[in-house]
Formats: structure tokens, C-alpha cells, sequence
């Protein structure tokens, strides 16, 4: 980028509202943490409930970044992005099954480099099972939301019952690599070392996408192409490609959070994804359409708050997530930092 | 007229089941301001939109420094070298200043001493280089639309309606660029209600009634004819 200017800009200060009304979803997960610990008393349940909480939510976002950049950038609804991350579990698992001898093996080393490239392999997979998705079904109806709906509801019923053809109809156990299996105690509490490990890979996610969307010219493309996609053809971008590559990104980080989701339940079937995809678009909604902050805050928040109702209230904790949207929606009906206006 | 810049024959463009445009002809002069003038809703806008390909023209062919580009996706017009600056400014309120410009300059890096024009043209753009673009005030958001077409060189400039509820300074300040951009020898063609505004900068002007090019001619001829004014724009004296 340019040099900047030296002049300063003079614009006046927000007033404490605005400022508050700016910092709240940020505030959000702090206050909820906190209230956790007053609900529930004890440090080390509390301690190992919100480190569990966080890694359901990193995984939530990993699957759901994608998806909000979609709805963003192409307004598109695609109910399909289930299957890619029950696509994206099947071959990951099936990789880490071939490499079980690197998995069995008491190796951090050979344990990471196992989990690699089972999380390659079910990201080349889905990016490219997501590009002749995005060819093939969603192309023809842009700008139709119901034909969205009803092609990509459609694309996800043939996967899943493709991974049916290819892995058989029956759900797939597996254990975690020797490494990750277990837990180590931290001020009292049991914190499984996957769980960690889930965080660790959610939170450098995070950072790369908003460095990647920051720091370069093509996240400015589609931060812009989130909010005016004709305004940034004009100035001479082909957002058609963006909006290929998005896509592609997206379903590949669906893969990634499969594998992830997959080895977190040490259980996969073809219908996980569809499953999850409630919590996807509820994550997608409460942060606002378009936003990977959002998604990210939204994400973190489902994952304490069904955490935090499990233990104190299981019964409740089925509905505690749309309970959650609600709340959100009312007080910003257009979700917490939403990029684009809902239509 | 000889070698127009742009040169659409025959357009027609439909919105949806409405047919707006209903057989443009407008020849556009190398090197001139152009304006583009005609009651509300009678198809200005939704004729430079068909010209940056945001609507495809349904019939009739569009040709931009000697090549037909009717059929061409938009990002490949704009590379061609025509700059748009839409009736709703189009900035990109989440980016700063400083992104917007960045990402204007599509080709490359930003030019040091484009940008110093720019900023000559536009102070406050300086000032808020690094502030949010939907922090700006409306003139300011225009300035940013308008030093975005200028960020790299274009041979035509496409502008719609740049001093819509603007005050009377930063009106000046718009006319000013728009001069400045002549001088450097772009074609602009430029959407105008205000007709003082038109008379100051135009040296060609076409006026549409109903989808249709109706009249063209020098900017000095219907400036001075109120007659002409009257009946192809239904202006009275006291508008002027």
C-alpha cells in the first residue's frame, strides 16, 4: 500500500454508546464466561466446561467461515455445504485408517504429520468437489434463492448418499492419534489435549483469514465484493473468479472442519454434516451475513452456551441455541456485525 | 463527427419486463465533457449502465476506441478504460479511504503522483486517508467516488449525477476535478440535473426523452436557447 499521509484525521469521537454499541459482540464472550463461572461454582468444572465450549466453537467457525463468506459475496444459500464437511470427515478418516501405523505410534511427530495430511486430503477433495458443485448446481441459479434452496438441499441428498456407494451405509469409529488421546490437569481441571489442539487450529484460522482479508489486495476484493460485487467489477475485478475461489475455500475449510468435527466425536456418518449445518447457520445468522468476526463471536458463543446449559440444565440445552438467535436477533436483527443487509 | 470515443447504435435494454432504453444513438467526442441530459426515469442512468455493462443491452451494438464491446463482461470494459462513478457513489463504506483508492488502482500499485493530483483535487481524502470510508460525509463519499475513476488513467469517464444534494462549495470543488480531468485530455460523459453545472462544464451535449436520444449538439447552442431548453427539458427561465 501506499505511504499514508501525514495528515491526521479530525473526525469527532464516537460518543460512549456508539463505542459500546461497536465493542459489544466482542464483550459478549468475556460476560459470558464470566457468568458461566458464577452459574456453575466450581473452578474446575467451569475451566474444563469453557475450554470444551471453545473448541466446539472453533470447530462451529472453521465450518462456518466459509459458508458466511458465500452468503456474503455471492448470495447464495447452499444447504449443500453439509456434505462437504461429512465429505471432508470420510477422507480424512480414511487417510489417518491408512496411515494407522503412524497414528498408533506413541510419536507426536508421526501423529501430526498423520493429521496433515488426512486434513490435506479431505481439503483438496472438498475444494474440488466444491468447485464442480459450484459449476454444476449453484451456477444456474444465482439470484433465485428458492432454486438455491432446492438444488443445494437437492446436491447434499446425492453426496451423502453418494459416501454411502463409496464407505457403505454404517457409521465409522475411530480412535484419536496416541498423542492426542487423553487429557492433563490445568488448575484442577481435566482439559482433553484435542480439545487444545482444536482451539489452537481455530484461533490461527481466524487470524490468517483476517490477515489474508486485511493485509491483501484480494481480501480487500472480497470484503469489498461482500458489499457492492457490481461496483467492483466496475473498477475492473473479475468477481466471477473471486467468487469461484471463495467458494472453493469454503468447502475446503468445511473438509477441515470435518475432519476435525470427525475426530473430536471419534464417530463419523454421511449425515454429520447435515447435521451440524443447523449450527453453521446459526452461526452465520447471529454474526451477521458476510462476517467472519461475526462468525467467529457467534461460533464461540454457541459452543460455551451449550456447554455451560449441558451441565447446569441438560434439558435445556437442545433449545439453548435457538434461544441464543432469538436473543440475537432481537436485539440486532440483522445480526451482530453483519457485512450485508439481509434481504 | 470524426473518430468518436464511444459510439452506441441502435441500443435497446430491458429491466426486468420494462423497456427502458428504446434505440439509443449517442456518439461521444474524444477529449470532450459530454453531457447527458433529460427529464427524471427518461433512461440516462440506466444508459451508462448498459455502457459499463451492469445491464446488458438487449439489441444494438456499443463500441468503445474503435472496438465493439456490447457483448464483453464488465471487468473487461472497465480495463478497456472507462471509469465509473455511479448515481450511488458505490464506495465501499468498510474500507477506508486509503483501501478504496488501493483498490481502485487495479492494474498495480497506487501512482505517487496521481494520488498528489487526487489530493490536490480533493483535500479532505488526505485528511481521512485512514479513516472508514462510511465515516465520510456525503460531498466527501462523492469526492472518494469520483478520485476512485481517477486513481488510474481512463480514457472515458462515465458519471452520473456527481453534485446530487451537494452543497454549493463542494459542488466547485467537483466541477474543478471535472475540469481537471478534461484538461488531461479524458472524454467524460456526465449525467447532470443541474443545469448550471451543465452549462459550465459541457462542450457536447445529448438530451433523452423517453429511451431515445433526441437531440445533440453543442453545449453553447441549448445553453442559449431557452426555447430549445424548455421544450426538450421542460427547464423555465427561473431554474437557471
Amino acid at each position: 500500500m501506499t505511504a499514508a499521509p501525514d495528515h491526521k484525521p479530525t473526525f469527532a469521537d464516537l460518543s460512549l454508546s456508539d463505542r459500546i454499541g461497536k465493542a459489544a459482540p466482542y464483550l459478549l464472550i468475556p460476560v459470558l464466561v464470566v457468568l458461566g463461572f458464577l452459574a456453575i461454582g466450581s473452578t474446575s468444572s467451569w475451566l474444563t466446561l469453557t475450554v470444551s465450549g471453545l473448541a466446539m466453537g472453533m470447530m462451529i467457525f472453521i465450518m462456518a467461515s466459509g459458508l458466511t463468506l458465500v452468503f456474503g459475496l455471492m448470495d447464495v444459500i447452499n444447504f449443500g455445504h453439509g456434505a462437504f464437511i461429512s465429505v471432508g470427515a470420510f477422507v480424512g478418516i480414511t487417510v489417518l485408517i491408512w496411515l494407522g501405523s503412524w497414528t498408533g505410534a506413541p510419536s507426536l511427530m508421526l501423529n501430526v504429520a498423520a493429521v496433515l495430511l488426512a486434513v490435506i486430503a479431505a481439503m483438496c477433495v472438498t475444494g474440488a468437489l466444491g468447485w464442480g458443485f459450484e459449476r454444476v448446481i449453484v451456477r444456474p441459479v444465482y439470484g433465485a434463492h428458492l432454486k438455491q434452496i432446492l438444488v443445494t438441499v437437492g446436491g447434499l441428498i446425492v453426496i451423502e448418499q453418494l459416501i454411502h456407494v463409496v464407505w457403505g451405509p454404517e457409521e465409522i469409529f475411530l480412535n484419536r492419534p496416541e498423542t492426542l488421546k487423553g487429557a492433563f490437569t490445568f488448575a484442577g481441571a481435566a482439559i482433553e489435549r484435542y480439545r487444545v489442539l482444536a482451539v489452537v487450529v481455530g484461533l490461527v484460522l481466524f487470524v490468517a483469514m483476517r490477515l489474508v482479508l486485511r493485509r491483501t489486495k484480494i481480501g480487500l476484493i472480497v470484503r469489498a465484493g461482500v458489499q457492492n460485487g457490481e461496483m467492483v467489477e466496475a473498477l475492473g475485478y473479475r468477481l466471477r473468479l473471486v467468487f469461484i475461489g471463495v467458494f472453493v475455500a469454503g468447502s475446503a475449510l468445511a473438509g477441515l472442519g470435518g475432519v476435525m468435527w470427525g475426530l473430536y466425536q471419534e464417530v463419523i456418518t454421511a449425515g454429520m454434516g447435515e447435521e451440524m449445518m443447523i449450527l453453521v447457520f446459526i452461526v452465520v445468522i447471529i454474526g451477521g451475513l458476510g462476517s467472519v468476526e461475526g462468525a467467529f463471536i457467534g461460533a464461540l458463543l454457541v459452543g460455551l452456551l451449550q456447554n455451560y446449559i449441558a451441565f447446569l440444565e441438560p434439558k435445556l440445552a437442545l433449545i439453548s441455541n435457538i434461544g441464543l438467535m432469538t436473543a440475537v436477533l432481537m436485539w440486532r436483527p440483522q445480526g451482530m456485525m453483519p457485512v450485508v443487509k439481509a434481504k | 463527427m470524426s473518430d468518436p470515443i464511444l459510439s452506441l447504435q441502435g441500443v435497446h435494454t430491458d429491466i426486468a419486463q420494462y423497456h427502458i432504453l428504446q434505440g439509443v444513438d449517442l456518439d461521444v467526442p474524444r477529449g470532450q465533457v459530454t453531457m447527458l441530459l433529460g427529464r427524471n426515469g427518461v433512461g440516462k442512468t440506466t444508459t451508462l449502465r448498459t455502457i459499463i455493462g451492469h445491464w446488458q443491452a438487449k439489441s444494438g451494438a456499443i463500441t468503445f476506441d474503435g472496438a465493439e464491446i456490447t457483448g464483453i463482461p464488465t471487468p473487461a470494459r472497465a480495463r478497456a478504460g472507462i471509469g465509473f462513478v455511479p448515481e450511488d457513489m458505490g464506495i465501499f463504506t468498510d474500507l477506508t479511504v486509503e483501501e478504496n483508492m488501493v483498490l481502485a488502482a487495479a492494474s498495480g500499485p497506487l501512482d505517487k503522483a496521481r494520488l498528489d493530483w487526487i489530493f490536490a483535487a480533493f483535500p479532505p481524502l488526505k485528511t481521512f486517508w485512514r479513516s472508514e470510508a462510511g465515516n465520510l460525509s456525503g460531498g466527501q463519499k462523492q469526492m472518494l467516488s469520483i478520485a476512485r475513476a481517477m486513481a488510474e488513467e481512463r480514457k472515458l469517464y462515465l458519471i452520473d449525477e456527481p453534485t446530487k444534494g451537494l452543497a454549493p462549495a463542494i459542488v466547485s470543488t467537483m466541477a474543478g476535478a471535472l475540469r481537471d480531468l478534461k484538461k488531461q485530455g479524458a472524454s467524460v460523459l456526465l449525467v447532470e440535473q443541474n443545469f448550471s453545472v451543465a452549462k459550465a462544464l459541457g462542450d457536447t451535449a445529448a438530451v433523452m426523452d423517453d429511451g431515445r436520444i433526441v437531440w445533440t449538439g453543442e453545449m453553447a447552442e441549448l445553453s442559449a436557447s431557452a426555447e430549445l431548453q424548455e421544450r426538450l427539458m421542460g427547464l423555465s427561465m427561473e431554474a437557471h
